[in-house]
């Protein structure tokens, strides 16, 4: 099986997006039976569904670039944690609602940025993909954004566990905005969107939300660096354990 | 979060049809009543449009009262526009 330092730019650009959207979708799947409302769980599997399907097209045409072989399930099932190249952001636990809300509206409001740009890629398999999945993360950008402004600008309690969820998740921000040296020659052609950009739109949606819930934007302890390459945090192998183990356990399994 | 209102959900399939009832959920306000309804009730592709209603907001016809309001009507057939003869080119009728 070949190693990913081998693949080029653009296929590697292309994993790591769909690393993005798989291991998030996970996260959201985490919630289903365990939310606070029988609403909000269907909400959330909604979120993670479209995800999964990010993920699907995305990990499917990384594959295809690769040219060894390996599909979507190969991909997702049969790589260990340093060949996954997700942001750190999106393997944190859960925690409670407010930080699970917390992560969806900085990763949500960070796709939004992303897919708008996107749809002008130079691939048209991405911009394809892209144009699909801005609809998709326009309404997880609002769920998210209406959570936190009903959490933040609620109770006391309420208030105070979404401002440590935003605090819970802040360290993570700056690695989304760093741009990845393997794949710039993917942004040089045109294919790729230059993340460093995208930071100041971000703010732009993300800042006035926080201050509208009553919040206050995080001064980060720490900030996260080193998904893109491949180094994960302690979190990212129970996660790997639970979402492989049945493929590797039942290897081509199907229901 | 046990103590969310009630509201009635109603969907139009599509465009020149009216809204149906489509069931009830729970929601702390209205606009999250919208989201919550888009994804319990549109999610197979079923609606273009939505309404969210109180629950507290219906008033209903109790079911004590159902042979005074509905079994008048049951003998009068008169009242159903069945005594024209339709041109076939009339259609939706």
């Amino acid at each position: 099986m070949s190693t990913l330092t081998s693949l080029d730019a653009r296929a590697r650009y292309v994993l790591a997006l769909g690393d993005d959207a798989l291991i998030m979708s996970h996260r959201l799947g985490e919630w289903i039976t365990h939310a606070p409302q029988l609403e909000e769980d269907v909400a959330l599997a909604n979120l993670g569904l479209d995800l999964l399907g990010q993920a699907r097209s995305l990990l499917t045409y990384a594959g295809e670039l690769e040219g060894a072989g390996r599909d979507e399930d190969a991909l997702a099932y049969l790589r260990d944690e340093r060949d996954f190249l997700n942001l750190q952001v999106v393997e944190v636990p859960n925690g409670d609602f407010a930080v699970t809300i917390a992560r969806l509206f900085v990763f949500s409001a960070y796709q939004y940025e992303l897919y708008a740009r996107l749809v002008d890629s130079r691939d048209e398999t991405l911009a394809a993909i892209a144009a699909k999945a801005i609809k998709e993360v326009t309404y997880h950008r609002d769920h998210a954004t209406q959570w936190v402004l009903r959490l933040g600008d609620g109770t006391a309690e309420s208030h105070q566990r979404m401002q440590a969820g935003l605090d819970r998740i802040w360290p993570y921000v700056a690695e989304i905005f760093v741009a990845d040296p393997t794949v710039a020659d993917a942004v040089g052609d045109g294919v790729a969107v230059d993340v460093a950009v995208l930071r100041e739109p971000w703010e732009r949606y993300v800042t006035p939300m926080i201050e509208e819930g009553t919040l206050t934007v995080p001064e980060p302890a720490f900030r996260a660096a080193g998904g893109r390459q491949g180094i994960h945090t302690e979190a990212m192998g129970y996660l790997l354990a639970e979402m492989q183990h049945l493929h590797q356990a039942h290897p081509g399994a199907t229901w | 979060m046990s103590d969310w209102p009630l509201w009635e959900v109603f969907v139009r399939a599509r465009r020149g049809l009216s809204h149906n009832h489509v069931g009830s959920l729970h929601a702390p306000d209205a606009q999250m009543a919208l989201r919550n309804a888009r994804d319990l009730y549109t999610r197979r592709n079923e609606g273009v449009s939505i309404w969210v209603v109180p629950a507290s907001a219906i008033t209903a016809s109790s079911p004590d009262e159902k042979d005074a309001f509905f079994d008048p009507a049951g003998d009068k057939a008169y009242r159903h526009p069945t005594f024209y003869d339709l041109p076939d080119e009339v259609q939706h009728l």
